[in-house]
């Protein structure tokens, strides 16, 4: 393990990364799928705007057209944003913390190969019978209906991978609670970490709701139950308050990240101490538990009826003020500061009136009565958009380019970067702030095209082509990433020249014990704090000591296939005719709980890295 | 204090279950589980509460024709002392009496499986007494994914606490698997209180109306 800057054979880096259990390295993997998911939503998306570019397209079908709307909003939010922030959690938490690793490595590495699987296992429906085509929402009325096998494979991808997000939340809260290093008490902890923290918190109780509503939909679906039909005793508004309980959380999931990212970020290149510390951290864990009572805004045309709609109106509009406070407090940290425009900088400054744009449209949607006019109309497309794409994806842009020398030793070109910028920030408002307008024009959500002469034309048109410069913006981002491996300049611990956290006093990439010595915290911002005080290199808190690693491991893929193969028996044994799907199921989740037993049964100590082999590192120039 | 050490009456700490930073990670992060274990419980229970006698046909099972005391109270007792006898294991785990941990962690199983083939009973006859089924009714959907859920839970449990017993049989008690019979025994425990309310909800309320 300690060699690893010898060069390896391809097969033996694969191998690495199928067992590995560093999360850095899980961070990588998460950042690769999550990337490629993030292309093929993108992808999806352009294939929507293209259909409506001109009344009366056919450039695809309906029915493909409603594919490929449920795949594009399902992909974008489970299989791109969800672990490309997991990705970032991976690769920058512990280091903001002090911790060598998380508290369970071979949860974070299962945790991947579920979600993994589960992303595979959903996206095959392209290959095997056609996709899902009820919507991202699924709402069952609908999808208990749908032919074929495409609402089978959102039912089962979105299970398998919902279970390794869940991990992944246990898995974080634990190793923040635990293995902080001294001296880093809550109150010092970096704003991304504690937004990791919160949202952790929030997937551990927002996705049990999503699991047993996937779980009765299967039911209903492949088991003969009958859950969501009426005729039957049954009820479809059970499954549109699950998906809520769990959906609304899941924005916030995403969201409160994001917020993080563009904490670290405003601080660093305002070279200021993020303002009001305290309040962010308030207004986080406020938003939180605000989050989980507000499902019902996104149902107040089922008819829940006005006692219910007022109170669920209210709480909504409430969720405003701990945002309120951010911006302000992030605008407070810019004021005064010695500001640097760094590519991540310009992401952050233009995330700010982009989000509050997307904030204000969510006030006028959280009140009941207005919403009814906006209700399932392009005005909800791109109120969502803004706050998503306007806040997650500029945070993930963001936080590629601030974290990519940490996480690869190497910068992002410059230059590149703030040209994704522009293209991607033009092409976003242009595609989606003429949306405002289409649904207050009466455009509906999720009609495949439209006549002429009624309006809608140019609206359509200019949101299409500014479709188009997002996808010029991403493929420059992607040329950057190749130019900058191609290149290879190595740079060292603190190549902006003003972090301010932990993980910036490390080299870059660390090592895979990420410290020699665990460091003390003297304050918030311990790197710092150190660089003011003449220091080069963080404080250590510990004296020189073995190390305990853990080995690596093959069981947590093959768990994750016995539930990927179990899938496919779950969908087709009630097919007519059908023998080998009861076989197949059973077969898959012998592998998966035989493969239990098996990390259960075998001791695994792990290993411990010497002390002379870490002072052997030191003369050959890796310093920790 | 390495985990893996041989260990004696002597150097047996107080908390062997919180020793390693590992064994301290499982803790919390077993508790947290739990957590999330208890929101996926709260749903199955919403479910079920909303679809209680909810048939197509009148002339269907409702609740109060289906359950009947005397099984639900049996069941209730057999489970409700198998914890009882998993804190006596647990008990023995502290002072490092491994012999007699294992003997009442088997008295556990013997217990966990009478209940189950009691649920089995209890599931066969409504099958066939009253047509209640999986597929009969939203009712008998919900009904069986609620207890059904619950039974699974008891299932994984035992198998769980089985293959420690059996895993361990010849080395006995060391720092490493002291924790993982401590998280088993959590995992009985919640499996108990789950059962008290499905007790409640599903059986004692049911048999009121």
């Amino acid at each position: 393990m300690s060699t690893m800057a010898q060069k390896k054979g391809f097969g033996a880096v694969l191998w690495e990364y199928l067992t590995t259990v560093d999360h850095k390295k899980i961070a990588h993997l998460y950042l690769i799928a999550g990337g490629f998911f993030f292309i093929v939503g993108g992808i999806e998306a352009l294939i929507i705007r293209i259909q409506l570019l001109k009344p009366n397209n056919d450039f695809v079908s309906a029915g493909l057209f409603n594919e490929v709307i449920t795949m594009h909003g399902t992909t974008m939010i489970f299989l791109a944003a969800m672990p490309l922030l997991l990705g970032f959690m991976n690769a920058v938490m512990p280091l903001q913390i002090g911790a060598r690793d998380v508290a369970f490595p071979f949860l974070n590495s299962l945790g991947f190969w579920l979600f993994f699987f589960g992303g595979v296992f959903l996206n095959l429906s392209w290959f095997m019978g056609g996709a899902p085509n009820a919507g991202w929402t699924s709402y069952a009325s609908l999808s208990i209906a749908q032919e074929g096998h495409g609402i089978d494979f959102y039912a089962l991808g979105l299970q398998i991978s919902g279970f390794g997000t869940l991990m992944g939340g246990i898995n974080f809260l634990v190793t923040i609670i635990n293995m902080r290093a001294p001296g880093m008490t809550y109150m010092r902890m970096p704003l991304f970490s504690w937004t990791t923290f919160v949202a952790s918190a929030m997937i551990l109780f927002a996705f049990p709701p999503l699991t047993v509503a996937l779980f009765l939909m299967t039911f209903d679906r492949m088991f003969g139950a009958n859950f969501f039909d009426a005729a039957m005793g049954g009820n479809t508004i059970i499954w549109e308050h699950f998906f809520w309980i769990f959906g609304h959380p899941e924005v916030y999931i995403l969201i409160l990240p994001a917020f993080g990212i563009f904490s670290e970020i405003f601080a660093i290149f305002s070279r200021k101490r993020l303002f009001g510390y305290s309040s962010m951290v308030f207004a986080t864990v406020l938003i939180a538990f605000l989050g989980f009572m507000v499902w019902a805004h996104h149902m107040f045309t089922t008819g829940l009826g006005p006692v219910a709609n007022a109170i669920f109106s209210v709480s909504t509009m409430a969720i405003a003020v701990p945002t309120g406070i951010k911006i302000f407090n992030w605008l407070f940290t810019m004021w005064g500061g010695s500001i640097k425009l760094t590519t991540p900088m310009l992401w952050a400054i233009a995330f700010i009136p982009s989000f509050i744009m997307g904030g204000v449209t969510g006030v006028m949607l959280g009140s009941a009565s207005q919403d009814f006019q906006y209700h399932d109309t392009y005005f909800v497309i791109a109120h969502f958009h803004y706050v998503i794409v306007g806040g997650v994806v500029f945070a993930l842009f963001a936080g590629a380019h601030l974290w990519w020398p940490k996480m690869f030793g190497q910068m992002l070109n410059e230059t590149l970067g703030k040209i994704t910028f522009v293209l991607f920030f033009v092409g976003f408002h242009m595609t989606f702030f003429i949306q405002h307008f289409l649904g207050l024009w009466g455009m509906p959500r999720r009609i495949f095209t439209f006549l002429p002469g009624q309006g809608l034309e140019t609206g359509n048109f200019i949101s299409s082509i500014g479709a188009f410069l997002m996808g010029a913006g991403t493929i420059v981002f992607l040329l950057n990433v190749v130019i900058t491996a191609v290149k290879n300049e190595k740079v060292g611990n603190d190549p902006w020249g003003d972090g301010r956290t932990i993980e910036w006093g490390i080299p870059s990439p660390p090592p895979f014990y990420n410290f020699k010595q665990l460091p003390l915290v003297r304050g918030i911002d311990t790197y710092w704090i150190e660089k003011m005080e003449g220091r080069k290199e963080l404080v250590p808190a510990e004296p020189l000591g073995d190390i305990h690693m853990p080995n690596n491991s093959f069981i947590p893929f093959m768990i994750s296939l016995g539930l990927f193969i179990a899938a496919f028996g779950a969908m087709h044994h009630g097919d007519q005719g059908n023998t080998w799907g009861l076989p197949v199921l059973i077969a898959g989740l012998v592998i998966t709980f035989g493969s239990m037993l098996t990390r259960s049964l075998k001791d695994d100590h792990g290993y411990h890295i010497h002390k002379e082999e870490l002072i052997d590192d030191e003369d050959k120039g890796v310093r920790a | 204090m390495h985990a893996e050490e041989k260990m004696t009456l002597e150097k047996w700490p107080a908390s062997p279950e919180r020793q390693t930073l590992e064994a301290k990670n499982k803790f919390v992060g077993f508790w947290l589980f739990l957590g999330g274990e208890t929101v996926l419980f709260a749903s199955l229970f919403a479910t079920y509460i909303a679809l209680k006698d909810s048939v197509p046909k009148s002339d269907m099972a409702l609740a109060k024709d289906l359950f009947e005391i005397p099984l639900a109270f049996a069941m209730t007792m057999i489970l409700l002392t198998s914890s009882l006898t998993s804190v006596y294991a647990m008990y023995h785990m502290k002072n490092f009496e491994f012999k007699k941990m294992q003997l009442w962690l088997g008295i556990t199983v013997i217990l966990g499986l009478a209940f189950l083939g009691l649920e089995i009973y209890e599931f066969n006859h409504y099958v066939h007494e009253f047509e209640h089924t999986f597929t009969s009714s939203a009712f008998g959907s919900a009904f069986y994914t609620l207890v059904g859920f619950h039974g699974g839970h008891v299932a994984f449990g035992l198998g769980w606490i089985i293959a420690l017993i059996i895993r361990n049989s010849k080395r006995g008690l060391n720092l490493y698997n002291a924790p993982k019979y401590y998280t088993a025994s959590l995992y009985w425990h919640f499996i108990d209180v789950v059962w008290v309310f499905i007790f409640t909800v599903v059986y004692l309320v049911g048999m009121v109306g």
